[in-house]
């Protein structure tokens, strides 16, 4: 077993967060995990990614050329892992920045409205977990509970109150993805 | 100890305190400042030295002073910095006083980029600085290894007196990984009969200085610091192999480009095609008996490198041209992907391999397209 994640955003967004909790709840899980993220010379405002991979032996590659999961959480990342994306892979993507939809039709493109849902649950900054929530829909590997209880045994003690809402996050981002799932048809 | 996620550089720093590293002193460059960063918060914690120098001359300096004393000292630096210290790891070398340095590497050369790369192997493995003299140098591909060869590198350089150094790309220093890092050492310093640490008593009065104005002294230097290489190439070679069993063809690959040609030969694996790799953890001293051994049984060798093949002529000494080397490169902080370490093992498999054209000469044909 090997998954490849990337995810993609403006600095801010959460991005490399989202990355870390997914690689703590694979680690926490017993598997074998790397996260790198890009670390060129950024600005504020900038575009940021990670890319984690999953297995269940020693992981050769940290980077991916094709990824099989993809978050986007802004148009240029939707514009630039589009093309990259490996066929039949699943790509999560923020609709709540972006004007278009898909341009391929041998990978399932979820629209999430991760901005809209972050801010019914009362914080913008829940964007990423609403992103991270959705990604499990298509994930078998890690699971909601894994990752509730990686934030929940790896978050510092001064944001232990914001668990909550960032279960519920989770939650309905996971959610939103399974009922787009459903329309897609069999 | 549970595993803990950790990221390359900070792991490599909090292995070096729980080593009982006493003194740090560096100079911030990307992509290793955490390095740096972790340790100006860790060691005065601790009540241990950290000095941020005025630069990578300062730096190294300052780690040649402390290293007389015996304590464990490091420095960390990448690329356009280790240039900067050359000379200073000279004097190191030529007192015959451990220390301990990591080399984070970036694009070069100049001042390049600060995207993960190899370029540095020449200069770390065959000199830098001037004069006869070998580093031992160790390549990590993941965070648990470099943890791992920390603590490894300041013995080896306390046994033998000499300078430790770490090479890793910005790949493995920016990537966290899950790691186990070991329990904390108490500070224990050797008792040394060279170090300079202050005349007590009727103690006879030690000097240390690379300093041979007799040339015979100087080369009676040289010779005890060649007779300790050659122990060290004796017992210290390490390298980790994989599914050479069978393999036909082997990949020699360090640190990342390493890790990345392993996803290539599971992927190979897959499709029925006998390819192993081994993947040096010394590159000095080299591995080169078990490359030896291999040439008598493989059909060819690849070599793959984040640089323009400079591993490439340690394989071939070894390789003695009994079977065909080849070689695929990517440079300038340019990290390659699995699936172009694959093609070249299918390239391999299907046509006649050539050693009339240095495998050098035929890679820079093959990467016309670039």
């Amino acid at each position: 077993m090997q998954k490849e994640i990337i995810i993609s955003g403006f600095g801010g967004q959460g991005v490399l967060f989202a990355g870390q909790v997914i690689a703590y709840a694979a680690m926490d899980t017993g598997k074998q995990v790397t996260w790198i993220p890009s670390y060129g010379p950024e600005m504020r405002g900038g575009t940021a990614n990670c890319t984690v991979v999953i297995a269940d032996h020693e992981i050769g590659s940290p980077l991916v050329k094709n990824p099989p999961l993809v978050i986007a959480l802004n148009l240029p990342s939707f514009d630039k892992y589009e093309p990259m994306m490996q066929a039949g892979g699943t790509l999560i993507v923020n609709q709540s920045m972006v004007d278009r939809g898909a341009k391929r039709d041998d990978v399932h493109v979820i629209m999430v409205p991760c901005n809209e849902i972050a801010e019914e649950i009362g914080d913008k900054k829940l964007v990423n977990m609403v992103a991270v929530g959705a990604l499990l829909s298509a994930v078998s590997e890690v699971t909601l509970k894994d990752i509730e209880k990686a934030l929940e045994g790896h978050l510092p003690a001064r944001h232990k109150h914001l668990l909550p809402k960032n279960y519920e996050a989770l939650k309905r981002g996971y959610e939103y993805a399974q009922r787009e799932w459903d329309k897609v048809p069999a | 100890m549970a595993k803990e996620l950790w990221k390359g550089n900070e792991a490599i720093a909090e292995a070096a305190v729980r080593a009982g590293l006493e003194a740090y002193f560096g100079y911030p460059i990307t992509p290793q400042t955490e390095v740096l960063e972790y340790l100006s918060r860790r060691m005065p914690e601790l009540g241990r030295t950290f000095v941020q120098a005025e630069s990578e001359l300062g730096a190294i300096n300052m780690v040649y002073g402390a290293a007389c004393t015996g304590v464990r000292v490091m420095s960390s630096s990448s690329s356009p910095g280790m240039s900067l210290m050359m000379e200073g790891i000279s004097y190191i070398a030529g007192t015959e006083v451990p220390a301990v340095l990591v080399n984070v590497m970036r694009g070069g050369p100049g001042l390049g980029n600060i995207a993960p790369a190899q370029g540095d192997y020449n200069q770390a493995v065959h000199g830098g600085g001037h004069g006869d003299y070998q580093p031992i140098v160790l390549a990590p591909a993941s965070v648990q290894e470099a943890i791992d060869l920390i603590a490894l590198s300041f013995d080896l350089a306390e046994k033998y007196r000499a300078i430790c150094m770490l090479i890793l790309d910005g790949c493995v220093g920016q990537m966290m990984e899950p790691a186990e890092m070991p329990e904390m050492k108490p500070i224990q310093r050797g008792n040394w009969d060279w170090a300079t640490d202050g005349k007590m008593g009727n103690r006879k009065r030690r000097v240390l200085s690379s300093i041979y104005l007799d040339p015979i002294e100087e080369e009676k230097m040289n010779l005890r610091l060649l007779n300790r290489w050659r122990t060290i190439e004796e017992n210290e070679v390490r390298y980790k192999e994989y599914f050479l069993d069978d393999a036909e063809i082997v990949i020699v690959g360090f640190g990342t480009a390493g890790r990345v040609a392993l996803s290539a030969v599971r992927e190979a694996r897959a499709a029925g095609i006998k390819v192993g790799l081994l993947r040096p953890i010394t590159v000095s001293p080299f591995p080169h008996k078990i490359i030896e051994q291999l040439a008598g049984r493989v059909n060819a060798f690849l070599v793959t490198e984040m640089n323009s093949g400079q591993m490439l002529e340690d394989v071939r000494l070894a390789v003695k041209g009994r079977v065909p080397v080849e070689f695929y490169g990517r440079m300038g902080g340019v990290v390659p992907f699995p699936d172009e370490i694959l093609s070249e093992i299918h390239r391999m498999t299907k046509s006649k391999l050539s050693a009339d054209i240095h495998p050098r000469d035929a890679w820079l044909d093959r990467m016309a397209h670039i």
